[in-house]
């Protein structure tokens, strides 16, 4: 595509790149077709083609954006379905990410969307605050009806209220700088990026996935020093949080590879898998440009993990059917769609997936709470695809698809509580509210079976 | 490209009453005005063409479209109809004295019948919705332009749009039942049926291909077909163009129709290979994909029979997919290979013109001539079976004389077309772009007799004028 930057402007290397991928896209359309925006909206500019028209007339003309365009670029879930349906290699996401550091510094939002910004944030990627955030909201939740029943600020305080949880699992405990020794014999050694509001809300997810690294013989250590990945900052446009927040994990994984070695960094959570195998490119201009892209090399999300070293269930098909719900930080940010299928194949499950596995659920990191009408058009039309599929139970690999489709009578779970669950772990809770049936007297079966079998060979 | 038809400055200079009266009409996000936003909306899937146009509406009912059509009758608007936006001949480009319509919010299937073989829907669906949407009772909808996935059922009419497997089920206007339309005057009319024929003249065949000139699209009755036993993809590699380009004519010359035979060059070949890991031959120099369906000893069977003729030819390689993953990611290349031609390339100019089949190999190889002496590269991919060409020329637009030596380009293969017994268009219709090359194909009297339809249906000359008809055939 055409596109007429000054030599000056180029001269930005920011605004060099965003030409880069520019001058890649053919304006050929296909994008519209799978970007769940457009598909709700029937608009060119709700379209990633239309966005990408749009951020080109901003960058091209230097002023500040208007509102009116700034809200056609807001919408954009970040889910990249469209770099997984662009013929011509289009890099949207550094386009879209690009842009939004710009709508950040030159437009002026209306004090409310700046101070709830300002304080997603403050708060998401620090698990104490948001805690407390949480059981303010709790307490807040009575007074949900005295709020106005039309505007953005009510609808976004409204949607804000409903995703806080009824009830706060216990806090883990703090994870900087432990480590988890591998049961039996060090057959490999990873760092896990523990997380920032996924530790809150469901702390299990890491518990289960520590449990499946070191049966398999794997050494689990969370640096200090590391924290939240930086995706949320990155997606509010909040450039200088950004850098610092990647910093510091690039400076604590760092110090770990340079010490005892890590075969890999496992992420948990897709959006973050997906921003940290970014950032080589989001460092490439700062000191730590080589470890960045060292460290991005090595990441890895869980399923890739338990692939490459070996999971193997230990217990017997518990003849649940899982509706697998492709998260789009696996499928379109990572381009991982069939490892987590595969493990709960071979974990013994029938896998069903949805129709539409291509849209997104409408979580996309703090997106619920900023757009909460399209967030939940996007919900019902999930949970509808999701119902079609008559399964037990619904797998997915992020914390935001999770808190985005519990509550809605379809019980939700991550991907790793059920792999861990067959391959010894305990039974996940979801799965009780559910009445999912207990295979118990087959599994005891099994269990005395290769208890013996064990103390045969042994 | 040619002179536009002059605006009509009384309209740009009622401007404001114009949106105003829109607002009246469509709820507020149905309407754009702004500059800013109206700028994606300049142009389409020829994004070399580009005008800001008065405004954008977007209806959501046929009866809002009976509104607003109506009302810009009454106002002397000129409307440029617009599905997805994908055209390759800038079938959607506005003007800036011209309100766009966009049909995208018109997205529902009305009504599946497998027993009458019909499907009734929307303008903005999607030519792959259709498909799925029938696809539990076993059925598909035949015609599949490369955009399928983004293009609309109403800008197929519009165009008599194509596809891979037009060759053995006929394109847009072979698989259409009825249609309801909205006149320039806004009056709705429903033309055919769910039948197979219509009492009266054939104006579904008048309109399908008629470019947005004669009336807007507002639902399509498509023929619905039974799909195959099965399918099979076989790949047939070529040490030059005009080899394959023969073998292409001893296949159809011994009467086979396979469902789909489709060519590509070798520059084609590893910009679709990059996006689709397909398996394609990469130090091939032309590549045919032949498809051919049925039971599994009738796939056999004309395998065989195909097989025999490309040995003729010396093929340096021919593999037939194994499985039916093989297949989608050999057919993901070829429907995604126009924008995999944007990894090569920053601009390319798609052209669309049909040639005789027994010509292909002699107009293949004037084509790589002209590409030397122009200074450009082309991409050729194309449904070979029916001679529908597409040759891409690679330019940069950032680079004023590369896209003026490849408009000049492209309208020499255009020329060459007609010249060699064939045609201007082959599915992406006239839009602006082959606007000033109807006088090769046409003689005055045909012109002036298309443009008695034309008048017929729109004496005000409202309905997407600056299309198809050169400049100086166009009312002024």
């Amino acid at each position: 595509m055409q596109t007429s930057f000054t030599p000056e402007q180029l001269r930005d290397p920011g605004l060099a790149a965003a030409n880069e991928v520019l001058r890649t896209c053919v304006h050929c359309g296909f994008c519209t077709a799978t970007c769940p925006t457009f598909v709700l909206k029937g608009d060119e500019l709700d379209s990633p083609r239309g966005r990408i028209y749009l951020i080109k007339d901003m960058l091209e003309e230097g002023g500040p954006p208007g509102a009116l365009v700034v809200r056609h670029i807001d919408r954009c879930l970040s889910c990249l379905s469209c770099m997984t349906t662009c013929p011509s290699g289009v890099h949207y996401m550094h386009l879209v990410d690009y842009a939004r550091g710009v709508i950040e510094t030159r437009h002026t939002r209306p004090w409310h969307d700046r101070l709830l910004r300002r304080l997603l944030a403050a708060l998401l990627p620090y698990p104490a605050r948001f805690r407390t955030a949480l059981r303010a909201a709790r307490l807040a939740r009575p007074f949900a009806p005295l709020l106005p029943r039309s505007g953005v600020l009510a609808s976004r305080m409204r949607a804000m209220l409903a995703l806080a949880p009824e009830r706060l699992p216990a806090a883990d405990g703090g994870m900087a700088g432990k480590v988890w020794r591998p049961e039996g014999t060090r057959r490999f050694r990873v760092a896990l990026l523990a997380g920032c509001a996924q530790r809150v809300l469901d702390p299990e997810i890491n518990a289960a996935t520590i449990r499946l690294l070191t049966r398999m013989g794997g050494e689990v250590v969370v640096p200090d020093g590391s924290g939240c990945c930086g995706a949320l900052a990155h997606h509010l446009g909040r450039h200088g949080q950004t850098l610092a927040e990647v910093r510091a994990n690039v400076a604590a994984w760092t110090r770990e590879m340079a010490g005892e070695g890590l075969d890999g960094i496992v992420v948990n959570a897709s959006g973050c898998g997906a921003m940290v195998k970014d950032y080589g490119f989001l460092m490439r201009l700062e000191p730590e440009a080589d470890s960045a892209a060292k460290v991005a090399a090595l990441a890895m999300d869980v399923s890739e993990a338990l692939l490459r070293f070996g999971y193997a269930p230990s217990r017997p098909p518990a003849g649940i059917t899982v509706a697998y719900h492709a998260a789009c930080g696996l499928q379109h940010g990572q381009k991982i769609t069939e490892e987590p299928k595969l493990l709960l194949a071979k974990a013994g499950f029938r896998v069903a997936m949805p129709a539409e596995a291509h849209l997104c659920c409408g979580s996309a990191g703090s997106y619920n709470m900023l757009q909460p009408e399209i967030a939940d058009s996007l919900r019902e039309r999930k949970l509808g695809n999701l119902r079609d599929c008559a399964a037990d139970v619904v797998a997915t690999g992020n914390i935001g698809c999770l808190t985005q489709l519990a509550g809605h009578g379809l019980p939700v779970l991550h991907t790793v509580m059920l792999l861990d669950w067959m391959a010894g772990g305990p039974r996940p809770a979801a799965l009780e509210a559910a009445a999912v049936p207990e295979p118990e007297g087959e599994a005891r079966a099994h269990e005395l079976a290769a208890e013996a079998a064990g103390q045969l060979g042994g | 490209m040619d002179v536009e038809p002059p605006l009509h400055e009384d309209v740009l200079a009622r401007r404001g009453a114009i949106v105003a009266g829109l607002c009246r009409l469509l709820p507020e996000d149905a309407v754009i005005s702004d500059r800013a936003r109206l700028r994606p909306y300049e142009t389409d899937g020829m994004a070399s063409e580009r005008q800001v146009p008065l405004a954008v509406a977007l209806p959501s009912t046929t009866g809002e479209v009976v509104a607003v059509m109506r009302f810009l009758h009454r106002e002397g608007v000129p409307v440029v109809p617009r599905g997805a936006g994908t055209s390759l001949s800038g079938g959607a480009l506005p003007r800036a004295d011209a309100v766009v319509l966009g049909m995208m919010r018109m997205h529902r299937i009305l009504e599946v019948d497998y027993a009458d073989r019909f499907a009734r829907v929307q303008a903005g669906v999607t030519n792959l919705a259709i498909t799925e949407a029938v696809q539990k009772g076993g059925f598909f909808y035949a015609p599949d332009p490369s955009s399928q996935l983004a293009c609309m059922i109403g800008g197929n009419v519009a165009m008599n749009a194509g596809g891979a497997h037009c060759l053995r089920y006929g394109v847009t206007t072979n698989n259409l039942l009825g249609l309801t339309v909205v006149t320039a005057e806004g009056d709705v009319v429903e033309i055919g049926g769910r039948h197979v024929d219509a009492a009266g003249y054939d104006w579904l065949g008048l309109l399908t291909g008629s470019e947005g000139q004669l009336a807007v699209v507002t639902e399509v009755t498509v023929r619905i077909l039974h799909a195959a036993e099965g399918a099979r993809a076989m790949l047939v590699a070529f040490k030059a163009n005009e080899v394959a380009g023969a073998c292409v004519a001893a296949i159809i010359a011994a009467g086979i129709i396979p469902v789909a035979l489709e060519f590509m060059d070798r520059p084609a070949i590893a910009a679709c290979e990059a996006f689709a890991h397909a398996g394609y031959p990469l130090d091939a120099e032309a590549l045919l994909i032949v498809e051919v369906e049925g039971s599994a000893a009738e796939q056999d069977a004309l395998l065989a029979r195909i097989s025999g003729i490309c040995a003729r030819f010396e093929p340096v390689s021919l593999r037939v997919s194994a499985s039916a993953e093989e297949s989608a990611a050999i057919w993901k290349g070829r429907k995604g290979a126009f924008g995999a031609v944007g990894r090569i390339s920053p601009d390319y100019l798609c052209m669309d013109g049909t040639i005789p089949t027994g010509r292909l190999a002699e107009v293949l190889a004037r084509i790589g001539e002209m590409s030397g002496r122009y200074g450009l590269k082309v991409a050729n991919i194309f449904h070979a079976g029916d001679g529908n060409l597409h040759p891409l020329i690679l330019f940069d637009a950032n680079d004023a004389d590369s896209q003026r030596r490849a408009e000049e380009f492209g309208a020499e293969i255009l020329r060459l077309c007609v010249e060699v017994g064939g045609c201007l268009t082959g599915e992406h219709g006239v839009g602006v772009e082959k606007r000033p090359l109807m006088g090769v194909q046409f003689n005055p009297t045909e012109l002036a007799q298309q443009r008695r339809i034309k008048e017929a249906f729109d004496p005000g000359w409202l309905l997407n004028p600056s299309k198809v008809f050169p400049a100086a055939d166009a009312a002024a």
